[in-house]
């Protein structure tokens, strides 16, 4: 620790700090563009000027190490002076040289309100301009179909060029030309090819890069913003729903250090337009083959008709990927009433099963624990693809200190180099044989780790438990074994315990054909329910299962309710409503509720609260918001791997084939599916992966 | 130098690809670098591809670097945008890079882009005949010969308007033409010949170089002492001559203790500064000496006139500490006259050529002294 005086406070700091670290932990507050704390330093900006006593002229602090700075004459401290009149000038020197070419155009600026040039140039510039000639224009580039640009206002800070380079690991943008000339584009205008590419727009500190798809259409101060979390995937990212009376204009990322930190993916920023579209905005009922129009009271009087008929064993329950943690419970409580067993959560990963322990489904390392990886074995699992944002934890690990990452499975590019040691069971059985040499990379590890992917059979879901126990990942208390889910309302359904009960169907039998007479369907769209049973869906958006439906019940999205998520690593997570539902659409769990009345097996409790009370006496884990409930790992380990089981034959295919359309709301949505378009062509056009360094 | 884009789809070819030998000698570049740095091989490339290429770079060239060299397309079209020294356009058979920064500029490169302008039209176009093309590029590096420009490899100094149109003409016309000034002046001697070192006992061997002559000599005697027993017993004594074991001394040194005379000369190694108070304070010392405290306590002022001699400090060492500390002017400030009222106009400058004046002062100064 080395001590240093900001304006005359001592604190002491890490040797190693900038002196803009020092001065915020001072608590000065230093102006900068170029300098973000999650990329690498540029220095490029300038603003971050800070008087260094006995330098000769201002330094830039955000690349000024505390240790490069002399003592005093007497052995003092060296001392960074932020109040300054030498800094103050230097300040306003830099933001008059920013503004020499950036255009005056904050009323027609969608970062006006937001933009860090314009706060900066209140707080540290010069009121009136010396500058008589022409500015500066530049054309406009296409960089793909998320980010807009005007790169008149570009101010060359390089973070949208560091962030896709370093963070994302798909170097798409550069800085063409040089000096007064210098250009940020991509290569020829192609678009980014980045799943994370929405997140430049964030970081630009000006409005050269802007959000394309809400462009003109929303000013910051007429938003109300709404912490939630987001359930594009299972990892639950934090993020900041902005509604602007009911609708939802936008979402950002929140700082959450343990699972996004400060970026989100573009299945998750960009979906908001999916939350318009395709809704279903009041029930529905199949009369004569066709779907119609109903009211509250008819659908649930069809519902009771069909569920009085029916034989108790011959009724069954399924959820899908969006549903919370509260309308789960409500039909679990609905359908175990019924005096049915029949339930399921299961859409694919057959092989999860809850009376393992916690700990045989989770992400057991968390998010945070990759970073102390040493090496990680993936097992027919896509995390670029099935979540994204844990893929980016990994190349933050690679990025410290590369480290072999190995994959079996599909051949695919993760942004960070991996071994692909196979495509199926098969090399995973090899590999446990020592027959590769990856086997011995996993045992040299001091903290291995075993990613699965959650769809895998059961059989390579207790070959990879094996395999992990045999390479020490899990022994000593270490949580080196974790199960990748992609579907955000799996794990908190697995907590549950929403699994098939005493002699229970399990998902692909209610499905089949035959399975049962009625089957409840919660938002399960990712599979096809054969014909036959009488189907009652539940959900938002006419999508397969809504199409699949007798009677449809509309619900409100994950932007639309208070609910509880679990996240891959069982961290659980409170979403907070941003709006109303559309329509008649309602609440799920009081949909469910006011159908138990209708079916004379009335759930006991009347609201959120007293539902979450009664969640919270049968499941403790779920009281305890934004965190995860250690598990006994070892123990949960090893009695997957005592499972059997079969394995399947052929090659490993990750479920999400294609990242922007995974579930219903990112199928409705136009922004995701040009995405997909996109990606579809960039995959048809193979190109040599590029190395990300 | 404006925007710098890719020449339009239908100037670029379909595709490039190294000649064998230039593929040969782009490996032999890359693997001057360690492995997983060969991307520092992309200038080399990228200028073999252009001369490869009638001297301008295509899209497809970028390209094939950059899959040569792993490296993503943006990379390199980024160093090829920022180099004016790639012709992203096809160029003329001569392609002109006149020099416009502030000495050639002060020295009249506006007289030669005015003339290129006239002749060729704006920068960056093949004239008719295809033979030329022109553009302004930044400082070339030839500044004491201004005003300059490069045609194709070499530099053309000392240039007018007319002569360079008439070296234009020449070249167009095949005629061999002189690189170089165009004046006559060599290398980059002052115009008229060189006005220093001008002296021919400098380079005859009298001055420079009479030192070691006297090491010669010695060991011409030596050599000529070695058969003493022949030597005639009545001769003369030999002038002496100094003999110091200076150079006996440092050979013995050598083999032991070997020295060369820079041994890390342009490796990157850690080399401790001989005595900064970083490492005296990583050596447990204290990191300012006592003495240094003293001498930097105020630092308001200059450190010129606030220091005083220090207690090591050798008595007749003539520091501007002591001399301030007696009274005198510190060094820098002998010559130095009271600012004079604003009424009274300032006194002609001295430096405007007259030797005379300044030998004077020179004079003047000893005097003082």
């Amino acid at each position: 620790m080395t001590k240093i005086l900001v304006d005359g406070t001592e604190v002491d700091v890490p040797a190693d700090y900038t002196l803009l670290q020092a001065c915020e932990i001072a608590g000065a507050e230093i102006p900068r563009f170029c300098f973000h704390e999650r990329l690498s330093i540029a220095g490029n900006c300038r603003m971050c000027l800070v008087e260094l006593k006995g330098a000769p002229k201002p330094v830039a602090s955000c690349a000024y190490a505390v240790k490069d700075c002399r003592p005093g004459p007497n052995g003092e401290p060296p001392e960074v002076l932020t109040r300054s009149g030498l800094t103050k000038k230097a300040r306003e020197g830099v933001m008059e040289f920013l503004l020499i070419n950036h255009p005056l155009d904050c009323p027609i600026c969608d970062q006006g309100g937001h933009c860090d040039l314009q706060d900066q140039a209140m707080a540290y510039g010069v009121d009136s301009t010396r500058y008589q000639e022409n500015k500066r224009a530049v054309e406009e580039k296409h960089i793909g179909p998320l980010v807009r640009t005007a790169m008149n206002r570009c101010i060359h800070c390089t973070r949208c060029v560091r962030f896709l380079a370093e963070v994302a690991g798909v170097p798409d943008l550069g800085a063409i030309g040089r000096g007064e000339d210098m250009e940020i584009t991509s290569y020829l205008e192609q678009s980014m090819a980045s799943e994370h590419q929405g997140n430049v727009a964030d970081l630009c500190p000006v409005g050269a890069l802007v959000h394309k798809p809400q462009s003109y259409n929303v000013r910051p101060w007429e938003l109300s913003k709404t912490e939630s979390v987001d359930v594009m995937d299972a990892v639950g990212s934090a993020i900041r729903v902005d509604t602007r009376g009911r609708e939802v204009m936008q979402i950002e990322p929140r700082v959450n250090e343990d699972i996004n930190e400060e970026w989100i993916s573009d299945k998750t920023r960009h979906v908001v337009d999916g939350l318009r579209m395709q809704r279903l905005d009041r029930p529905y009922l199949r009369e004569n083959g066709r779907l119609r129009p109903a009211s509250w009271g008819e659908a649930f009087q069809a519902i009771a008709a069909k569920v009085k008929g029916a034989d108790p064993k011959r009724i069954g329950a399924i959820v899908g990927d969006l549903a919370a943690v509260e309308e789960t419970f409500a039909l679990r409580e609905l359908i175990k009433s019924l005096g049915s067993a029949n339930l399921d959560c299961r859409q694919t990963g057959a092989g999860l099963d809850p009376s393992l322990g916690r700990a045989s489904y989770l992400f057991n390392p968390t998010i945070p624990g990759i970073e102390a990886a040493d090496a990680i074995l993936i097992v027919g699992a896509n995390p670029r693809t099935e979540a994204s944002m844990l893929n980016v934890r990994i190349r933050k690990r690679w990025r410290m200190a590369p480290l072999s990452v190995g994959v079996i499975g599909e051949a695919i590019d993760l942004t960070y180099p991996s071994h692909n040691l196979g495509a199926g069971a098969e090399s995973l059985a090899a590999l446990a044989r020592g027959e590769h040499s990856f086997l011995e990379t996993l045992k040299a590890a001091q903290a291995p780790l075993v990613i699965v992917g959650a769809d895998v059979a059961p059989g390579v879901l207790a070959a990879a438990a094996k395999l992990a126990q045999e390479i020490g990942a899990v022994a000593d208390g270490r949580p080196g074994f974790g199960v990748l889910h992609h579907a955000a309302g799996q794990v908190g359904a697995l907590d549950l315990g929403f699994v098939p009960g005493e002699g229970g169907l399990t998902f692909a039998q209610m499905i089949a054909a035959g399975g049962v007479d009625v089957l409840f369907n919660l938002g399960a769209d990712e599979c096809d329910i054969a014909p036959g049973a009488f189907v009652i869906y539940q959900g938002t958006h006419g999508d397969r299962g809504a199409s699949r439906a007798d009677v449809i019940l509309p619900g409100a999205a994950y932007t639309e309710k208070n609910a509880t998520y679990v996240n891959l690593e069982g961290r659980v997570q409170a979403a907070n409503r941003a709006g109303f539902p559309p329509g008649d659409a309602r609440e799920d769990w009081a949909i469910l509720r006011a159908l138990s009345d209708v079916l004379g097996k009335r759930l006991p409790f009347d609201s959120l609260i007293a539902l979450r009370k009664a969640l919270y006496a049968a499941h403790p884990h779920f009281a305890g918001v934004d965190t995860v409930e250690a598990g006994d790992v070892a123990g949960a380990v090893a009695a997957l791997a005592q499972r059997g089981g079969e394995t399947g034959t052929g090659a490993f295919v990750s479920p999400v084939g294609d990242f922007y359309l995974t579930n219903p709301i990112a199928r409705a949505s136009r922004v995701l599916a040009e995405c997909s378009r996109l990606a579809r062509e960039r995959a048809a056009e193979p190109q040599p992966l590029a190395a990300a360094e | 130098m404006a925007n710098r884009r890719l020449a339009p789809a239908s100037e670029q070819p379909q595709d490039f690809a190294f000649t064998p030998e230039n593929a040969e000698w782009a490996k032999h570049q890359i693997a001057k670098y360690p492995e997983g740095r060969q991307a520092s091989a992309v200038i080399p490339l990228l200028w073999k591809a252009q001369e490869q290429h009638g001297g301008w770079l295509p899209q497809k060239a970028i390209e094939a670097v950059a899959a040569e060299l792993g490296m993503p397309k943006i990379r390199v079209l980024e160093v090829a945008t920022f180099y004016t020294m790639f012709a992203l356009e096809p160029v003329g058979r001569f392609w002109i890079q006149l020099c416009g920064t502030v000495p050639c500029d002060s020295c009249g490169a506006r007289e030669l882009k005015g003339m290129l302008e006239k002749r060729l039209g704006p920068p960056g176009h093949v004239s008719a005949d295809g033979n030329f093309s022109w553009l302004e590029v930044e400082c070339l590096g030839a500044c004491c010969n201004a005003p300059m420009v490069q045609i194709n490899q070499d530099y053309y100094e000392d240039l007018t308007p007319e002569s360079l149109s008439q070296l234009m003409d020449d070249l167009a016309a095949g005629r061999p033409v002189k690189v170089g000034s165009q004046t006559g002046r060599t290398s980059s001697e002052p115009q008229g010949g060189a006005t220093t070192l001008t002296d021919e006992t400098l380079f005859d061997g009298s001055r420079v170089g009479a030192w070691r002559k006297r090491f010669e000599q010695a060991k011409e005697a030596e050599a000529a002492d070695a058969p003493k027993g022949d030597a005639p017993k009545g001769d003369a004594p030999k002038a002496p001559v100094a003999k110091t074991g200076e150079a006996e001394s440092a050979t013995q040194q050598a083999a032991t203790a070997p020295r060369p005379a820079k041994p890390d000369a342009g490796r990157p190694v850690e080399r401790k500064a001989s005595d900064a108070p970083a490492q005296r304070a990583a050596d447990g010392e204290e990191p300012v000496k006592p003495e240094d405290r003293a001498d930097a306590a105020e630092r308001g002022q200059s450190i010129a006139k606030h220091g005083s001699a220090r207690p090591g400090d050798a008595d007749a060492l003539d520091s501007p500490a002591k001399r301030i500390a007696e009274g005198e002017p510190a060094a820098g400030e002998e010559g130095r006259q009271e600012l004079p009222g604003r009424d009274i106009p300032p006194p002609p400058p001295e430096a405007s050529g007259a030797s005379e004046a300044v030998e004077e002062k020179l004079a003047s100064d000893d005097e003082k002294k």
